[in-house]
Parts: structure tokens; C-alpha cells; sequence
């Protein structure tokens, strides 16, 4: 950037067009210039188109009644319900499979990364063979494989499969149905008593840390974390009752009634967004596991470091340094990508918002207005997370 | 502990067992599959899953797949995968609905493209000059012509065009397209005028925040309303705008991190020629940036390659959708994973041909730089 300013002497020419400074505020105003005339003449022709069509442009549109129905909904929807909450209706699924699907591509990623890095020559084959093959076929046909190749081409209600044989799990062309929790009045205690046992794990491995450090003396931190977390709930669970009954999804007629059912849209873009984003993550693990040289390894035994220890302590902070600023943008990619469900009717917010409302009310500049707007903002707030982690980890130097 | 206790005399102990092999097969074996007790479950584990995976999709793909000619799902008996409807629908999984007697003309454009791209991207073949120059300037004008007509050869409406040919247009428009303009976003994003860099960094962060879906909706349904009555683009020419865009911003960050790689004495060393702005970044900044980033450029472009099927939700039929839509013909009903597997295939052996080429390019450029 500093490179023109150097050059940048007031060499005194005849010609404006000679002096460099001068040159440079011109171009600069000839292409403000231009963007801003080009930015008036759309809004001007879509000001005017949307007059002949008889579209009100502005927000009221939110506030109008659907009228369509969600399949699913995170939140209480209905036929009678506002476009703006069938916005949000769209928005959180779009967060919800986001979500999971990045929890899901990270653990699988790490693991065929590192299974690619293994000195098992089959496993290390097998990895890479799921990295070549699935990085190279597009995503939405991986989409449109999972919904219509394998969840619609399950059996139906009546010859559901039976997982696990429990009389539980039942798996048909509707999806996936299991027992659904009702909760009772106290339920809150045991998840209370879950979140005492996170924070007394933290508490715990702290201090052990700084006696560690003090004193070199060490303590089992991650059992006493373990059995805390697991253990206290289960305990307040046993002795006070868990406060909640089970209700179970029983074929009645042509469909199961009871319990809880998850929709095959919903599982067939989180299978295919994670399996498919995993590929990209595992060759970004391998790249940052391999980056670390083996002088490391080395010099880790050589202190006496147990393998397992020398991967905790020396290994992985290092590469993960390597690892957080690619691994973002694949989470972004994963984000973003979360719209393709679109083509299977998974009513994320591209499909509720950008589809239906779009195609309900016309509202063409507002509606992709909002949903750009809204994918900028989850853009931002995941890079914004991945950076401060990314400082946490960064090398200090002097 | 008897045994340590057994003395013998010097020349009468018995012989130790021979060592385990370390070489041959099942020397092999024992150091890469079962070298510990962990290992060896994993080797199991692995076997397990292959024995999963091959032998079915051998099957359906192979064994029990039905090859022969047929007019309907009829014709395939067999349980496995129904190539008969992949032969049956060939010409539309091709072409889309370019006119019968025409087709010659796809054929001959895209013989064309992939006889200059040959001659540009291996090594030996002499002429890069000229073939860079053929690929880049006069093959685009032959191509339009070719494919949608003029002088004297009929109009073919884009609206027929369709297939994998569709797919090939728009992901080499795109290609050629966005890497002059993301050059360009890339320059603007390093310069030191204020309002290119803050333009570039607007449009770059603005097109990576969005998913490229949005962009096509865009293209589609808002860019007509941005133009005066009357006025109006071809619907193809949108996507193809859209889909050049957007994998420009991407080109752009790629080129800025070979830019960045360049030393400031190479760019303090021309100016100190006298080369003013633009022969500077022509002669000496970019030459070396953009060999750089080459590998990461290609990724980009296998990005957009595979971004292509995209413009299926817009109402463009290209390959995918054309699979999808013959595996929903009545006379073809259930025939959806052998049409997938066909896109499947397609995909990955120009996908796959692309990352080889680019790590093959990697570790040649590698070459010099390493110490």
C-alpha cells in the first residue's frame, strides 16, 4: 500500500495530468463518479419499474399474513402468522442446521485428517479416498443424493425399520421418529446440576493448573472434570427424580402418533453439508498436522513426553495455529452453503424468505436485501469468533 | 527364569528361532497394518468398511447393472444401477435441447477449447504465446458464433442450450471472465488510492459474506427491475454475470496473498526503472504473483466448476438438472441414483483431472522456492 505513497513526490509538471497526486484524485473522482451515476440509474429504473407494477416498496410487507405453512419450526407458526415470523421461522433453521453441521464436519474432518496421516497403510488410503471422492462432486448433487437417492427411498410408514430393535427408533420415508421428553415441574434441577458440574470442572482444572505451575505437583483435573460433570447430574437426577416421562412414537393407523419425529429434509442437508465440508477440513488438519516438523516430535520424547501428551501439548497447539484461519472460512463456506437445501425443500431462509415470501409478495429489493444482509451479519459473527479464538492460540512473540 | 539360569558351553546353544521377515509381503503386512495390537484393529476396522462399501457398489454398478438399449425403466431388470437410461438420454444429458442436426457445432467448440487449453497447459508442446493468444481473444468470438449463430449458421435460442454443454459454457465464461477482474480487485484492494481500495474491499467482502445462491436470485429476479423498461439481458447471460462475479471476489483474495508474497525490493526496484503504476504490475509484480497463486486459482476455478450446478434453482437445466429431471420422467421413474452416479462421474474426472494438475503445478513451482 505504502508503495505509491513513497513515489509519491510533488514533482511539479506543466501538465496536471503529469503530477501524480493529481492524477491519482482525478481517477479517484472519475470513478466515484461513475459507481455513484451507475448506482442512481438502478435505483432510479427500480424505482419506476416497481411504480408500473404497483409494488410498494419499503418493510410493511412484514407485518402481512403468510398464509403458507413450514414444515418445520423452531418457534410457534401458523397459517395465520406474519411474514416476519416466518422469517425468523427460516433463519433459525438456517441457524440450526448451520450449527450442527459445523459441530458434525469438525469432528469428522479431524478425524479422516488424522486418520490420512496415520501409518495404517488402509486407513490411510481410506481417508484419502473420502477427501478425493467427496471434494469432487458437487454439493448440491450430494443434497439431492441423500434426500432423494437414500431418506425417500426408505420404506414406508407401515414397514418402518426398527433401529437398534428397541421398538424406539423407528426409520421411514418420513424421517426419523424416537421418544420425545415431557418435562415436569423441577425438571430444572438437573440441567442446573450440569452446569455446577461444567463450571466445577473449570474451577478444578484451573486450580490444577496453577498448582502445577507453582508447585510441579499434578492432579487427575480431567477426571475429577469428567466425573463432575457426568456424575453430579446423574446423582441430583437419581435422588430428586428426573422430573420427566418419556413419550413414545407408536404406529397407530397409517402414522406413528407419540413422540418426536425428525424430518428427512433436515437430515439429509445436515448428512450431506458436514460429510461434504469434512472433506475440505481434513485436508486442511492434514496440512496443518504435517506443517509441524518432526524436530518437535523429537525434542517432546526426548523431554521424556508420553506420545499422547506430546500430540496434547506440542502437536496440536502448534497446528492449530496452521489449522484456525483456513478451518473459518470452511465453516463460512458451510454456512453459506446451508442454502443449497433449497432444492430439497428444507425451509432454511432462502427457501422460506427468498422463495415463498418472495414469490408471495413481490417484494423483490427488500426481501434479497434482508436475506443478504442477514448472511453478511452470520458471515461476520462467525469470522469475528474464529479470529478472537485464532488470538488465543496466535504464537506470542517477543 | 530358568532358562537365564541354563548355562551351555561356548558353540553348544541351541539355535534361536529365526527373525520375522522384514521384507516381501508379509514383511509389508507387519509394518503397515499390523504393527501393534491398535493397529491391527484398525487394519480390521478398515477391512470391515471396504468389505461395506466395494463388493455392493461393484455390484450395482457392475455386475448387476443393466447396460443394454431401451426405450423405458422396463427395460432394466436387473436390480443394479439402469446405464440404459444414461444411454437413452445421452444426446439431452450432453446437449440439453441444442437442435440434433447442430450438435456438430458443441462438438467442434469445445474440440477447439480443449486442443488450445492442451496445447497452453502442458509443458512440451511449443506456441504458448500464440495459443494463450487464441484461447483468450479469438476463440471466445469463434465460440459465440459456433455455439449461438450468425454468419450464416442458424440462431440457436440459449433457452435450448442445456446438458454438460451448458455446463461447460458457463463454467469457461466464468473462468476467463473472472480472473481479469479479479486481477483487477485485487490490484484495487492493495492500492493507495483510497476510494479503488475501499471499492474493492467492499465488493470482495460484500460477495464473500453471501452465498452464491443469492447472487443468481439476484441476477434473475432483481437485475431486470434495475434496468429501464424494454432493456433486457438474456436470462443465461444473468447466471453467467452472476456466477463471473462472485467467483471473481474470490480470485481476487487468492491473487492478493501471491501479491502480498512479494518482496517490497522487487517493487522498489522497478519504480527505480522509471516504470510508472500499471507497467510495473505488468511487467514485474504480476508475472510473479500470479505463478504464485496458480495453484490457488485453479481451486477456485474447481470451485466454480462444481458452483455451476447452482443455476439449476434459477431455471437453468445444466447437467444436474438435466439428470434430475430425466430421473424424473415417467418413463424413467427410480432411475435417480443411476443419474446421479452418471453427474457423479462426469464431475469428478474433470474435477479431479484439475486438482491433480494444480498439485502437479504446485510442486514444480515449489521448486524454486524451497531453500
Amino acid at each position: 500500500m505504502s508503495v505509491m505513497s513513497d513515489a509519491r513526490r510533488a514533482v511539479s509538471r506543466r501538465w496536471l495530468w503529469q503530477n501524480e497526486l493529481a492524477r491519482g484524485v482525478i481517477l479517484q473522482v472519475l470513478v466515484a463518479a461513475i459507481v455513484i451515476a451507475l448506482a442512481a440509474f438502478f435505483v432510479h429504473n427500480t424505482a419506476v419499474n416497481l411504480h408500473k407494477r404497483g409494488i410498494a416498496s419499503g418493510f410493511g410487507f412484514l407485518d402481512g399474513v403468510a398464509g403458507f405453512d413450514i414444515s418445520i419450526a423452531l418457534i410457534p407458526y401458523s397459517l395465520q402468522s406474519t411474514y416476519g415470523q416466518a422469517f425468523f421461522v427460516g433463519l433459525l433453521n438456517t441457524l440450526l442446521v448451520s450449527a450442527l453441521g459445523i459441530v458434525l464436519a469438525t469432528i469428522i474432518g479431524f478425524v479422516v485428517g488424522v486418520a490420512r496421516l496415520s501409518r495404517n497403510f488402509l486407513i490411510a488410503k481410506l481417508a484419502a479416498a473420502y477427501v478425493d471422492v467427496l471434494r469432487n462432486i458437487p454439493l448440491l448433487a450430494q443434497i439431492v443424493f441423500w434426500y432423494f437417492g437414500v431418506l425417500t427411498a426408505l420404506p414406508g410408514v407401515r414397514q418402518s425399520l426398527d433401529l437398534f430393535g428397541l421398538k424406539l427408533f423407528f426409520l421411514n420415508t418420513r424421517g426419523l421418529y424416537m421418544p420425545a421428553p415431557i418435562l415436569q415441574t423441577g425438571f430444572w434441577i438437573t440441567p442446573a446440576a450440569l452446569v455446577v458440574g461444567i463450571i466445577g470442572a473449570i474451577v478444578v482444572q484451573r486450580w490444577a493448573h496453577r498448582r502445577q505451575e507453582l508447585t510441579g505437583q499434578q492432579f487427575p483435573s480431567f477426571w475429577t472434570g469428567l466425573a463432575l460433570i457426568i456424575g453430579l447430574p446423574l446423582i441430583v437426577g437419581l435422588v430428586g427424580g428426573f422430573h420427566m416421562t418419556f413419550s413414545l412414537p407408536v404406529l397407530k393407523g397409517f402414522n406413528f402418533a407419540g413422540g418426536t419425529v425428525v424430518l428427512p429434509e433436515f437430515v439429509a442437508i445436515l448428512m450431506a453439508l458436514s460429510i461434504y465440508t469434512a472433506a475440505f477440513i481434513a485436508e486442511i488438519v492434514r496440512g496443518g498436522v504435517q506443517a509441524i516438523s518432526h524436530g518437535q516430535t523429537e525434542a517432546a520424547y526426548a523431554l521424556g513426553l508420553k506420545p499422547g501428551l506430546t500430540t496434547r501439548l506440542v502437536i496440536l497447539p502448534q497446528a492449530l495455529r496452521i489449522i484456525v484461519p483456513p478451518l473459518t472460512s470452511q465453516y463460512l463456506n458451510l454456512a453459506k452453503n446451508s442454502s443449497l437445501a433449497v432444492v430439497i425443500g428444507y425451509p432454511e431462509l432462502v427457501s422460506v424468505f427468498m422463495g415463498t415470501v418472495l414469490n408471495q409478495t413481490g417484494q423483490a429489493v427488500e426481501v434479497i436485501a434482508i436475506t443478504m444482509g442477514v448472511y453478511l451479519v452470520i458471515s461476520l459473527v462467525i469470522s469475528g469468533l474464529m479470529n478472537w479464538y485464532n488470538r488465543r492460540i496466535a504464537l506470542v512473540e517477543r | 527364569m530358568a532358562d537365564i539360569a541354563t548355562r551351555h558351553e561356548p558353540g553348544s546353544h541351541p539355535d534361536l528361532p529365526p527373525p520375522v521377515t522384514q521384507v516381501g509381503a508379509i514383511g509389508w503386512a507387519r509394518r503397515n497394518l499390523f504393527s501393534s495390537p491398535f493397529n491391527t484393529i484398525l487394519t480390521l476396522v478398515a477391512l470391515y468398511l471396504l468389505y461395506v462399501i466395494v463388493p455392493p457398489l461393484v455390484n450395482w454398478a457392475i455386475i448387476d447393472a443393466n447396460w443394454g438399449a431401451g426405450t423405458s425403466r422396463a427395460a432394466c431388470t436387473l436390480p443394479g444401477a439402469c446405464w440404459t437410461m444414461i444411454r437413452a438420454r445421452f444426446g439431452l444429458l450432453m446437449y440439453g435441447f441444442y437442435p440434433l442436426d447442430q450438435r456438430w457445432r458443441v462438438d467442434l467448440t469445445f474440440f477447439l477449447q480443449f486442443a488450445a487449453m492442451a496445447a497452453l497447459l502442458i509443458e512440451k508442446v511449443p506456441f504458448k504465446k500464440q495459443s494463450a493468444i487464441f484461447l483468450f481473444v479469438i476463440y471466445p468470438v469463434i465460440a459465440f458464433i459456433l455455439l449461438y449463430g450468425g454468419l450464416g449458421l442458424p440462431v440457436v435460442d440459449t433457452a435450448r442450450w442445456g446438458g454438460l454443454m451448458l455446463t461447460l459454457v458457463l463454467s469457461t465464461t466464468g473462468i476467463v471472465a473472472s480472473l481479469p477482474i479479479g486481477i483487477l480487485l485485487a490490484l484495487g484492494r492493495r492500492s493507495a488510492l483510497p476510494v479503488m481500495r475501499m471499492l474493492s474491499i467492499g465488493f470482495i467482502e460484500f460477495v464473500r459474506g453471501v452465498p452464491l445462491i443469492s447472487v443468481l436470485f439476484m441476477a434473475s429476479v432483481v437485475f431486470p427491475l434495475f434496468l429501464p423498461e424494454g432493456m433486457n439481458f438474456d436470462k443465461l447471460l444473468r447466471a453467467v454475470i452472476g456466477i463471473t462475479l462472485f467467483s471473481a471476489a474470490y480470485i481476487a483474495e487468492v491473487i492478493r496473498g501471491g501479491l502480498q508474497a512479494i518482496p517490497k525490493g522487487q517493487y522498489e526496484g522497478a519504480m527505480s526503472l522509471g516504470l510508472n503504476y500499471w507497467k510495473m504490475n505488468a511487467l514485474i509484480i504480476l508475472p510473479q504473483a500470479l505463478r504464485i497463486s496458480i495453484p490457488g486459482i485453479v481451486n477456485s476455478f474447481i470451485g466454480l466448476f462444481m458452483d455451476t450446478t447452482l443455476v439449476l434453482i434459477v431455471g437453468q437445466i445444466e447437467l444436474l438438472g438435466m439428470a434430475q429431471s430425466s430421473a424424473r420422467d415417467p418413463n424413467w421413474l427410480g432411475t435417480i441414483n443411476t443419474a446421479l452416479a452418471f453427474v457423479s462421474i462426469v464431475y469428478f474426472t474433470f474435477c479431479f483431472s484439475m486438482s491433480r494438475y494444480s498439485q502437479y503445478l504446485e510442486r514444480k513451482l515449489h521448486r524454486g522456492h524451497k531453500r
